[in-house]
Parts: structure tokens; sequence; C-alpha cells
């Protein structure tokens, strides 16, 4: 059958409608990175009015939505998105796939996050940011105790969340299915495992939240009493659900982490990575405990000693994985030819920060203990150093790793190296303190704090620690426009890599592979390469490539639903415009995003997409154009 | 722009290396600043977790340290692998092959498997056997023995009630020292949680929820009490104090909080009661010893140590608190109620007389 | 080119000739996984919060067995019909298909009426969306359940009209395989629904 004429799109429009898992990667990326900036500045903010005792920069209002934001964007709109984007760039090319098993849906999950993520910023302007702190508890969420700032919480992450649960369905069925000839589960890359198990969580845990997310929303929009006391309504309910998801969605965070530095660590030791099996076991163990932990968020509600106990030893047992984990690594390293560059630097660092905030960790999971920790300043010392001592540098690490392979660019090594200790530095300065600071008595979740307590110090050092961060930070900007500016000459594999993904062009071709490759072993290419090859032995003869359409439809649907999303926060405000008050009082826009999103899918179910071939022709020349 | 390198792959170490020592220096200043930050573990002041005067924060603590040996002792296995390997096994200049590459190490792993575990059996036995004693309920022992008050959490300040005496009161909290006091916690409109750092962990007030725990104070003294769960945006200042004394003096404030000594007598605060009345801070302030009220019970309000939970009870807080209460606690919800000088300064008479002992 | 021999050329099982097929069918089992986790919540909220009526009616005095009885039949039956349309798919008979596939529609349709019913009952009883704990859980838990029926239906005749114009092809058989599936799963749903809700509310 002769290939019908590519549509095929440049410029916005190619960014738009794009389909490709590599593109999609980079959307992801850029808008991490972006959101990443306000919730940096968020952060500086809450440093800045803590220097101080009874420092007046924010008051308690406006701190509580500085404070809520800079939780929900870190964690909802910086670091799951980076995950995502490192997944997107990584996992096919890793087992040898040419795109995800579904690249409409990669699209959508990316749009709907994206959208989600401006309407939850629309609140900054439109009467204040949601003001309970990222866990939204409930009553102080509910209606009587908050303006709307919360509807934006509760509508932007629902749309977000549709996208994460759709990553997470595209990686499990890509993994599963459309691994290349030879690649058995145990021949699988550590990030393609952690992936694995990672989008098993979410496949459990966003639903959970979504329906928390709902609940909270029919309270708050429709008079419902889920967790309003008054009409027989439970906090604690929120609690429990809230939790039910916000606990996996750590180790959501984590787990690719843990794949990236098995990956970065394995290459730049020069060795096989030690123990695979046991970390597969040992990340496969985490996924499922990571469900079984929840309560100890709730350890001081009350619920009695056999929960908090029970949930206590569970808490502690996850302990045992991950320690198990942090030797392999060592021993990896162990015997090894270490490399140092800015990605090694972040991977190897990953594993004295990441062991300080785990150990933290399970002082947290005591329960009688945690009654002193719980809620106090040892508890941001605690997750902050597990998720940018451990997820942050993972991340970055990733991101110096497979810079190469994603733009065809090398990032400057120099101006890397300098950001890391800036980096290294004012993490450790700004969080090691405020163990400390939790344990002399400070709670969390506070604007100001009285002079004469001991606190004013530390305070002031903590804050200096931020302002090291966010030089690193403008550095690592600096950094990627000058390398933008560079000519895409980077070579195929900078860093004599073991995986898949080195084995193909920087930046690959939209097809990925050329053939398929046939797969030998664990470390498929190092396999190759110590067997004197310098190419895969491919696994299927050269013929013409399937590849699946762009589509503007993923952009339109998301448009919907933050339409829609608009139409419900709105649904009840005073408009100066009467028209505007008609059109949204009847949820005729609530509506109306809806409608377009169901028409797009209506039109997606009707309109099938064959789409296009490459032919061999095509392949033979160096570099089809992306 | 010569200074910027251009990574070009393996072979570069040469200028990457000069990094080796730098990064040995720089770590250790690191911890040398770090270590020394955390100078004065204790920090001399206030009681906290690391500084208890109560049996119930004694036995917490002793739990904390227990858990930070175990814990310092699998970093410091952590760390010495690590720096050891950083440094042994860096790739030398010129150095070429590939190292052995190893599968694993069965007996090692399960070393590092049985250890860990071994460390959490260690950690999790006493702390179910404090978790479980520390939910010891005490609702039927007599009131010789433990001393029981209801607290009520509200946006911003503390309700306490001592069901066996009678009495309700707001902020200060008196208890004797030595005695279990046992606490019944409810919240009034959103999730607080009642914190003493010095003398026991928190439990959380949950609207809908009743839930209970036990502390004493082994020493007399004014400990500092925090409000530990996100409540608005007064959350910061919602402090209050727990005044310790020992048992003669408590029962002696017993008796003068439900025996308070006549209405006022002096001009000036005659005055102010009269204001207080008229301009209708009655209607959310109790004055008499058992009432209970939208506000705070205002009935010793003279003998208070602060005015808003944490600024000092002197004529100056008080008169900017009447005057703009949001302006000394940024949400607070008693209203700004328009005042003359005069006014003010007859309610700030007033209220300093409302004294139950001097 | 004959419509006969165009099926005759369709493998045993269409739906899972492809890649894009197989794909299809494993991401819709996980979706149903996730979807399991959803109603799970659901449920878990409406057990938490069932006892709270808050003076109004409660779920003995509300709920009429019969009817729910009358509209499980009809759900458990119209799933059967969906059976039959994928048995017909495997037999490459695509007037089958289609006419399985409507019937399956019109009794989810009879199902929802019902629903609407019974639900425009209890508000008149008093029970509304806002009045108690126990209504928001109940009318959230049987009304996501309702709508994720009034998809499918929609989802099923649109199916049924484009099955018209392109045929039984390895395109389209997978789409008829999901549909059943996710029938399935609504159909499961609502024996929990009925067991945990109607059954457990007369007696509890």
């Amino acid at each position: 059958m002769a290939a019908h004429t590519v549509k095929r799109y440049t410029g916005l429009m190619d960014w738009l409608t794009t389909v490709d898992h590599k593109k999609i990667a980079i959307l992801y990326l850029s808008s991490g990175l972006l959101f990443f900036v306000f919730g940096g500045i968020e952060a500086l903010l809450i440093r800045i009015q803590l220097m101080f005792p009874m420092f007046n920069l924010l008051d308690g209002q406006t701190y509580n939505e500085v404070l809520t934001m800079h939780g929900t964007t870190m964690i909802f709109l910086v670091a799951m998105p980076l995950v995502f984007s490192m997944m997107n760039a990584a996992v096919p090319l890793q087992i040898g796939a040419r795109d995800v098993a579904f690249p409409f849906l990669n699209a959508l999950g990316f749009w709907t996050f994206f959208f989600g993520g401006i309407l939850l910023n629309l609140s900054w302007f439109f009467g204040g940011a949601p003001d309970a702190g990222w866990t939204m508890y409930a009553p102080l969420a509910l209606r009587e105790f908050s303006g709307t700032g919360n509807d934006y919480y509760l509508i932007g992450l629902q749309i977000a969340g549709i996208g994460s649960l759709l990553s997470g369905i595209n990686f499990l069925a890509t993994i599963i299915n459309m691994r290349a000839p030879g690649m058995t589960f145990m021949r699988m890359p550590l990030f393609t495992w952690t992936t694995l198990i990672t989008s098993m969580i979410i496949l459990f845990a966003l639903t959970p939240l979504a329906v928390g997310l709902i609940e909270m929303t029919f309270d708050r929009l429709f008079g419902a009493n889920f967790y309003n006391p008054a009409g027989g309504g439970s906090p604690v309910l929120w609690e429990h659900i809230f939790w039910i998801f916000g606990h996996p969605e750590v180790y959501i965070l984590v787990l690719p982490a843990f794949g990236i530095i098995s990956e970065v660590v394995s290459t730049f030791s020069k060795k096989r990575l030690f123990g695979y099996g046991s970390m597969v076991f040992a990340t496969s163990l985490i996924g499922l405990l990571s469900f079984m932990v929840w309560v100890h968020h709730m350890f001081t509600v009350g619920m009695g000693p056999i929960a908090n106990a029970l949930f206590g030893i569970a808490t502690s047992l996850i302990a045992i994985p991950t320690g198990i984990k942090i030797f392999n690594w060592l021993f990896t390293m162990w015997g090894g030819q270490l490399t140092f560059n800015t990605a090694s630097l972040y991977a190897f660092s990953f594993i004295p920060s990441f062991v300080m905030g785990g150990v933290t960790g399970v002082m947290l999971a005591l329960p009688s203990a945690d009654y002193q920790y719980h809620d106090t300043y040892f508890v941001v010392a605690h997750f902050h150093y597990v998720i940018v001592g451990g997820v942050v540098l993972g991340l970055f690490a990733g991101i110096y790793y497979w810079w190469p392979k994603m733009f065809g660019r090398m990032l400057n090594e120099t101006l890397g190296q300098i950001s890391f200790w800036f980096w290294t530095i004012g993490f450790h300065l700004t969080f090691l303190i405020q163990h400390f600071l939790g344990l002399w008595g400070m709670p969390r979740r506070v604007f100001t704090y009285l002079e004469g307590q001991g606190w004013d110090t530390p305070n002031f050092v903590s804050t200096i620690g931020a302002f090291f961060m966010a030089v690193s930070v403008i550095l690592f900007v600096i950094n990627i426009l000058i390398t933008w500016a560079k000519k895409p000459n980077a070579p195929a594999d900078p860093w004599d890599g073991r995986t898949l993904e080195w084995s193909i062009p920087s930046p690959p071709p939209e097809y990925n592979f050329k053939q398929i490759p046939l797969i030998r072993g664990l470390d498929a290419f190092w396999k190759e390469k110590m067997a004197g090859n310098k190419e895969m032995t491919p696994a299927e003869p050269l013929g013409p490539i399937h590849m699946p359409s762009p589509s503007i439809l993923p952009f339109i649907m998301s448009v919907g639903l933050f339409i829609s999303g608009i139409g419900f926060i709105m649904s009840k405000y005073e408009f100066e415009n009467s028209f505007l008050i008609s059109i949204f009082h009847s949820y005729a826009i609530a509506i109306l995003g809806l409608v377009i999103t169901f028409g797009c899918m209506v039109i997606r179910s009707l309109k099938d997409d064959h789409g296009y071939h490459i032919e061999p022709e095509e392949l033979e020349e160096k570099g089809v154009k992306a | 722009m010569a200074f910027l390198l251009n990574y070009k792959g393996i072979g570069v170490d040469e200028k990457v290396n000069r990094w080796k020592h730098g990064k040995r220096i720089m770590m250790g200043l690191a911890m040398l600043a770090l270590a020394l930050s955390g100078c004065s573990l204790k920090n001399q002041g206030e009681a906290n977790p690391l500084n208890p005067k109560g049996s119930v924060a004694e036995e917490q603590y002793w739990l904390i340290l227990l858990s930070i040996g175990v814990m310092v002792f699998v970093m410091a296995v952590v760390f010495i692998l690590f720096f050891y390997a950083v440094v042994r096994f860096r790739k030398r200049p010129g150095q070429t092959g590939i190292p052995k590459q190893v599968e694993g190490n069965h007996k090692l792993e399960i070393i590092w498997t049985v250890i860990p575990i071994i460390l959490l059996t260690i950690l999790a036995v006493p702390t179910v056997a404090y978790t479980f004693k520390h939910a010891e309920d005490y609702s039927s022992a007599p009131p010789e023995e433990v001393l029981k008050i209801k607290v009520t959490g509200h946006q911003f300040w503390w309700e306490f009630e001592y069901p066996d005496y009678d009495i309700v009161t707001a902020q200060d909290l008196w208890i004797p020292v030595g005695k279990t006091v046992f606490v019944e916690l409810h919240g009034a409109d959103v999730i607080h949680s009642f914190w003493i750092p010095g003398l026991a962990g928190k439990t959380d007030t949950t609207p809908g929820v009743t839930s209970k725990m036990y502390f004493d104070a082994k020493e007399p003294g004014t400990y500092l009490g925090k409000c530990a769960e996100l409540c608005g945006a007064g959350h910061a200042l919602m402090d209050f104090k727990v005044i310790a004394v020992p048992e003669e003096e408590f029962n002696a404030w017993v008796a003068s909080m439900t025996n308070p000594p006549a209405t006022a007598t002096e001009p000036a605060a005659v005055t102010g009661e009269e204001v207080f009345k008229a301009k209708g801070c009655i209607n959310c302030h109790a004055i008499t010893p058992n009432g209970a009220s939208l506000g705070p019970n205002l009935n010793n309000f003279g003998n208070r140590l602060t005015v808003g939970g944490y600024a000092e009870n002197t004529s100056d807080w008080v008169a900017k608190w009447l005057i703009n209460p949001q302006k000394v606690k940024n949400g607070a919800t008693m209203p700004a109620i328009p005042l003359t000088d005069e006014e003010v300064q007859a309610l700030v008479d007033y209220l300093a007389s409302l004294k139950n002992y001097e | 080119m004959s419509a006969h021999s165009h099926l005759d050329h369709l493998p045993a099982e269409p739906e899972k000739a492809t890649l894009e097929g197989r794909n299809k069918i494993l991401g819709f089992w996980l979706f149903l996984g996730a979807e399991c986790a959803l109603f799970g919540t659901l449920f878990a909220s409406y057990i938490a919060l069932r006892g709270n009526n808050m003076g109004g009616p409660t779920a003995n005095e509300l709920f009429d067995l019969a009817i729910v009885a009358v509209a499980t039949f009809i759900l458990l039956t119209s799933s059967l019909f969906s059976v039959l349309a994928v048995h017909s798919m495997h037999q490459h008979n695509l007037s089958k298909v289609r006419f399985w596939l409507a019937v399956t529609v019109l009794f989810g349709l009879a199902f929802l009426a019902l629903e609407i019913y019974e639900f425009v009952h209890y508000v008149h009883e008093g029970h509304t969306f806002t009045s108690s704990a126990f209504a928001s859980s109940f009318y959230s838990l049987v009304g996501f359940h309702g709508a994720h029926v009034l998809f499918g239906v929609c989802w099923i005749a649109l199916l049924v009209a484009q099955l018209g114009r392109k045929g039984l092809t390895v395109v389209t058989a997978p789409k008829i395989y999901v549909a059943a599936l996710y029938w399935h799963f609504i159909d499961v749903v609502w024996v929990f629904i009925f067991t945990v809700v109607y059954l457990m509310g007369k007696v509890g």
C-alpha cells in the first residue's frame, strides 16, 4: 500500500500537534523547569519572610497562599512533569521501541498537565491562591473558612491528574508489550524497571486523589457534606483519601530518581549494576509497601495505638528495600573507575544525601516520637532532604546525562559543576538546620515566630542557603541558553553508555531505530561493545516504518477542560458585567468546555488515525528531518 | 569563552580532576559549618523535645535518642563506604581498561538485609511499648489522681475547661506539678493541634472527633504551647501557656477561679465594665467562672500572661488589640469595634482589674 | 470488494491481530484497574458516611428492593448481550454485532430511566444531595456509576453507528472488544453497589 501524503507541521504547530515521545519529553522538561522557577520564587519568599522574627514581608494569609502554592507547584507541576520528561526521553529508547503504546494519549497527558498548571496559577489573579497547604485539610479548605483559591487547587489538579493517570497507563502498556526481541523483563535497564513500578503506583494512587478532589469540589461548589462535620461529614475521611494518594505519590517521585541513579552510577563507574536482581525485587517491594503506610501522616489524629503501631512498623519496613538499593549502588561504585562530571556528581552525591533524608524518615515512622516531630520543621527537613536531596538530585543527574540525547548538544561542564556545588552547599545549609528547629519546638507552616526562642539565627542561616540554590538555578538556566546556541553535534554515545539509547544518533531520528535491535543480554549495548561490535544487531530487515500522525485534538481537549474548569470555579463569582454573570452562573461556560472535550473524543473515535509510513529510501539518508 | 569547556566525552578528566581536591575540602568545610550550626543541641531556653520537662516528653526523648543513635550508625556505615569509594576508585589520569564487572554477592546482600531488620526490631519494640503506654485512657480515673481537662481549639485561641471544678478559661492552662493531666481534645471550627513541646507530643483537635492524651510537668515553670496544624492566617500566633505550680498553689488557683472577687470597684474599671457591656463585648466573652462563649472567657484576664495568645499582657498591647485585632493577629475573628480613646482606656483598666489573685 | 470476502480474510480473534489492538486491550485493562481504585474510594467514602443521615431518611426507609432488583436484572442482561456481540464478532458477523450492541444500549437506557425515577423519588422524600453526608456519598457513588452507564451508552451507540460505515476490520474489532469490557466492568461495579448500598442498607 502506498504511503498517503504525510501531514507535517513546522514551528509552533509542530509542537502543538506532536505525538512524538521525544518532543513530548522536551515539552514536559520546559514546562517543568518554568514551574520550577515559580516554585523557587515562592520558596525564596517563604525563606525571606522567615529570615527575621516577627518580620512582615508577608502577612499570615498571604504566607499561607505562598506556602500552599510552593508545595503544590513543586510536587505536581515540577517534580512529576520532570519525571515524565525523563521517562518519555529514555524509556522507549531503552527498550528498543519506536514510540510509546499510545502516542495520542501521551500528548493529551502533557497538555492536561500544562493547562491544569495554568489554571492553578490563575488563582493569584482572581481573588488569591489556595491557602490550606498542599494537603488541603478540611474543614479549613472548605468554603466556610477560605476564599475561592482552593477551587483552583481542586479543579486544576483534577485536570492535571488526568494526564498523570494516562502516562501511567501508557508506560505500563509500552513496557509490557513493546520491548525489542530478546529483551526479557530481567534484561531491561533499571530506569525502565522503575518506570514500570512507578506506573503501577500511578495507576492505583491517582484515582483516589481524583475522588477526594471531586468530593471536596462537591462540598465547596454544590453544598455536599463529605468533609463538613456540620452535615455529618468527616475531616478524617479526607485525610485518609488524600494520604492514600499522597504517600504513594512520593514514591512516584523517588522511584524514577532511583532508576536514574542506577543508570548514571553504573555508567560512570564503568561497571554493571551490582545486584540487579535484588534491585528489581527491592523496587517492586517498595512499590507494594508504598500503599500500606499512609497512616503515618495521621499518627496525631488519635486513631488509637493499634493503628499507629501497625502503620509505624509497616513504614519502617520500607527502609529495608531502600537500604538494599543504597548498598547495591555503593558496591556498583566499588572497584570501578569513577568519572566525575556534572551528571555523575549529582548521582554520586545522591547516595549520602538521600540516606540522610531516609534515616529521618525512619525516625518519623515511630509513633510516639512522631508526636513530637509531626507538623514541625523536622518533617520539613526530612521531606526536603528526600525530595531535594533525592528526587531533584536524581532529576538533575538525568537531565545532564540525557541532555545530549534529547538535544544533540552537551551542556557546559564547568558551569554545570559550579552549579552543582552551589546547589549542594545551599541545600544542606538550608535544610540541615531545620531538623534542629523542629526539635526545638518550631511548628511548620508558620508565617513568623517570636524572638528569644533561639530560632533567629538558624532561620537566618537557612535563608542564606536558599540564595545559594537560587544562584545554582540561574547558572543552570544560563547553561541551557548558551548550549542552545551551539550546533547540535553531540556524539551518539558521549558517555560510553551501556543501554540502547546510546546506540542511536543524538538526537535520534523521529523513528528512533532504523531497524529494531536484537537484545542479547542485560546492558544490551555494552554487551555488543564487549563483543567488538560498534552497533546493535538488527532484529528485522530494513522496511517501511509506520509512524503515528500528529494531532491538534489533545491540545483542544485540554483547552476544553480548562474552559470547563474556569466555568465551574467562576460559577459563583460576582462579575460586574451581567452578561458574564449569566453565562457563568448558568454553568453555560462549564458545559461548553465539556462539550468541546467530549466532541473531540467523538471526532477521535470516528476518524481513525492510520498514521503514515517512512520509506526505506528516506531512511538511507542520514538523519530524516524530525 | 575558551575557559568554558566543551565536554567531548571520555578523556577530559584532567581538567575535571582538579575538582577532586576541591571537593574534599568543600565537603569538610560544609560538614564543619553544619556541625557548628547544630551547636548547643538543647537550645537552652524553652523546654522542648530535646530538653523535656515532663514524663511523656522524657520518654519520647529517650526514643528520639535511641533512633538517632541507630541512624547515626547507619549513616556512618554508608558515609564511610561512600567517601572511601569516591576517593579510592576515582579514575586516574591515563587509566584505561574495563574494571571487573561484578554481578552481585549473595553474602553481602544477605548481610545488608538482615542487619537493617535487626536494627528496626531494636527500634520497634520500645516504640510499640510507648505507643500503647501513651495511649492510656484516664477518663475514669478519680480527680485526686488525675486532673481532667477539656481542650477546645478555636481559630485562633485555646479554650480550657476543668469539668471537675466547673471552671472555663482560656489561653493560660494551670496545672499542678507532678500530677497526670488527662486531656480530651475537641475542635470547634477547623483542625488544630495541641502541642506543649517541652512536656509531650501533640494531638490534633479535629471537629467531630474527640481525641485524648495525657501529660505531666515534672518541674514548676511556664511552658510554651503551640498550635501545630495549619488552621488559617493566625496559625503561627496561636500560642498558649502551661503554668505548672506546686499542688497547693494549684488548689489556691482553683479556689480563686471559682470564687472570684466581687465585680470591679475602681472607678476606671467600673466605667470599663459599662463599656464592656454596652459595646457588646459581653456577647462573645463570658466573664463568669464557668461561662463558655464564642470568644475566650475573660474571667481572669488580668492575671493572664498574654493578650492575643502571644503578646505581653500590658496596657499597650491590650489597647492595640482592642483597636485593631487583625493587626495584632492576622485573621483574628474578633471584629474591630469602633472605640473612642476613652473607651479604649476604660476597657484596658477594666480588663486589667479582672484579677482573681494579686 | 464484497463484504464477505473482506470478512473472510479476517483472523479468528481480529481484536488481537495487530499491535495497536493488543495495546488497546492491555491499556484498557490497566484503565479498569485504576477505575477499581476510583470506585473503591467512592465505596469507602459511602461506607464511612452512610450512618450520618442528619435526621433525614435512612437507607432502610428509602430503598425499594423491587425496583433495584429489576434494574439489576436489566443491567446484568445487557452485559450478556454484549458478550453475544463479541461472540458475533468472532464469528465475523457484522450485522449481528450491531444488533446485540444496539440491544445492549437499549437495556442500558432502560436501566438509566429506572435510576432517574428512583432518584427523583428520593428527592421527594427529602433525601437530596446536600441534605447529609449519607446523601452526598450515596448520590456520588450511585451517580458516578450511572454516569459511567450513560457514557457507555453513548459510546456503544456511536460504535454501532460507525460500524455501519467502516465494517468489521482489525481496526474496529478492538473497539468492540474494549467497549464490551467496559460494559462488563460497570456491571461488576453495580453488583457491588447492589450489595453494599442496597442490600446492606436494608439489613444493616
